[in-house]
């Protein structure tokens, strides 16, 4: 009899982790993948829908286009799961039960945890890429300000990247010497990762983006037109975007599967829940202080696959566990790019920013369909 | 001479720069001359909590470290 296999949440790690489970389980496991929308969203997309260099449209597929045939997707949302009866009650009151489960649920944002925000940009959802985008198109002049309101956050190279992004789409307006671009970062630098950003601080200062250091976001005054941080410092702006709080999903926080912001304990190689049997969780959804991004939700989906594969199997578990392995692109305008590549024994390490990765990130974009959900790239 | 900390946080096994943000955070609530005491594991946040108490003049008043855990200890500054 195959084991029953659920997994929460129709995203990069969830899609790839469904097919791979389908696939070598060889039907010793009958897969199951909960998702509320039934739409897959290409999340790093975002950035260029909010520059205009990406429609909406492109980055949306249908999920049951992306998952192999013997996989059941239901299109529905969890809202409770109980781990010691071993199921998931879904919205509509239908409760499904699992031998083994995948949470692969993601993070939300949460911009209301910001008091005054309430009218601020984002590029963190499809509506607020969208909305930041008409935004821009009617801007005629001022100050721009990018801040960052809550750690951690999804894609940590996103605000440098949008800053660079933003300085090329203004300027192909023609009205760049009429803007101020400022980027005020948590720390003493542009990006968490000193050797990044030693390779970036230079090109922000050549490109006329101020840099403001140790500038954690607490409160906005649209009245003031003033962001003001945790340190005690306030900066003006006339168009302000900030990297919303973002936490775990309700169902995770309800079910009392997270920690106080939702984020699911797990242990850092086999991607197990440390406290109940039968759960492992990837992506945004786990509290591993690693980069929440699409590739950390690839190279972790195919560990939760096998061992996911073997407890259906009733094999001990593979040998293979999650390295740290992480993978960003990061653009930095002017149609270059440069690389962040590290794991929990390495290093980060960048190379010059050139045209090559910029391309490379533009052809990932692209074939990402057709490869990383099916689970085709390792 | 005894000190008394006010707030003592456990930063263990967080990342740069959460170490850095949760402090922020949680200074917002000392009274000035208040102490707080950090516990944090990422070797990156020596310099930080260094380049942070300049930046923001809340006096770093100690760092060392035993068996990998960095303790610092942060005063509020006075107004």
């Amino acid at each position: 009899v195959a084991s029953e296999v659920v997994v929460l949440g129709g995203g990069v790690g969830g899609t790839i982790c469904a097919n791979l489970v389908a696939k070598q389980s060889q039907g010793r496991a009958h897969v199951t993948v909960v998702d509320a929308t039934g739409t897959h969203v290409y999340q790093p997309g975002f950035l260029y829908v909010a520059v205009g260099q990406e429609k909406p449209a492109s980055l949306q597929h249908s999920e049951a286009s992306l998952l192999r045939s013997e996989v059941s997707l239901v299109v529905d949302r969890a809202s409770r799961v109980d781990p010691g009866a071993q199921t998931v009650l879904l919205e509509s009151g239908r409760t499904l039960r699992y031998d083994q489960l995948l949470l692969a649920t993601g993070s939300r944002t949460m911009m209301e945890e910001v008091p005054g925000a309430d009218d601020v940009h984002d590029f963190y959802t499809m509506a607020g890429a969208m909305r930041l985008f008409e935004a821009l198109k009617t801007f005629e002049g001022g100050t721009i300000v990018l801040g960052v309101a809550g750690i951690p956050y999804k894609c940590p190279p996103a605000p440098v990247e949008f800053v660079f992004l933003l300085d090329d789409y203004l300027k192909a307006r023609g009205i760049r010497e009429k803007a101020q671009i400022k980027l005020l970062s948590p720390l003493n630098r542009a990006f968490t990762i000193e050797a990044t950003s030693k390779l970036v601080q230079p090109i922000l200062a050549e490109r006329g983006i101020e840099l403001t250091g140790f500038f954690n976001v607490e409160s906005v005054d649209p009245v003031a037109k003033t962001v003001t941080s945790l340190e005690g410092e306030t900066v003006g702006y006339d168009l302000l975007v900030l990297v919303p709080p973002h936490r775990g999903q309700k169902v995770i926080e309800d079910s009392g599967l997270g920690d106080e912001r939702g984020w699911v304990p797990v242990d850092k190689n086999t991607l197990k829940h440390t406290m109940f049997q039968h759960i492992w969780a990837i992506g945004d959804t786990t509290n591993i202080p690693i980069s929440k991004s699409g590739s950390v939700a690839h190279y972790e989906a195919s560990v939760a696959a096998a061992e996911i594969t073997a407890a259906a199997r009733g094999e001990a578990p593979p040998a293979h566990v999650y390295d740290g392995k992480v993978m960003c692109f990061l653009e930095t305008g002017h149609g270059q790019a440069t690389t962040i590549r590290f794991d929990y024994d390495h290093p980060p390490v960048s190379p010059s920013p050139s045209r090559l990765w910029h391309w490379a990130k533009l052809l990932f974009n692209k074939t990402y369909w057709h490869t990383v959900p099916q689970g085709r790239l390792p | 001479m005894s000190v008394t900390i006010a707030m003592s946080l456990n930063l263990r096994g967080l990342s740069c720069p959460m170490p850095i943000v949760k402090t922020a955070k949680a200074m917002k609530e000392l009274g000035p001359g208040q102490l707080v005491e950090v516990f944090a594991t990422d070797p990156g946040s020596v310099p930080d909590f260094k380049a942070w108490s300049q930046s923001t003049g809340n006096p770093l008043m100690e760092t060392n470290q035993e068996d990998g855990v960095y303790r610092f200890i942060l005063k509020k500054k006075e107004l």
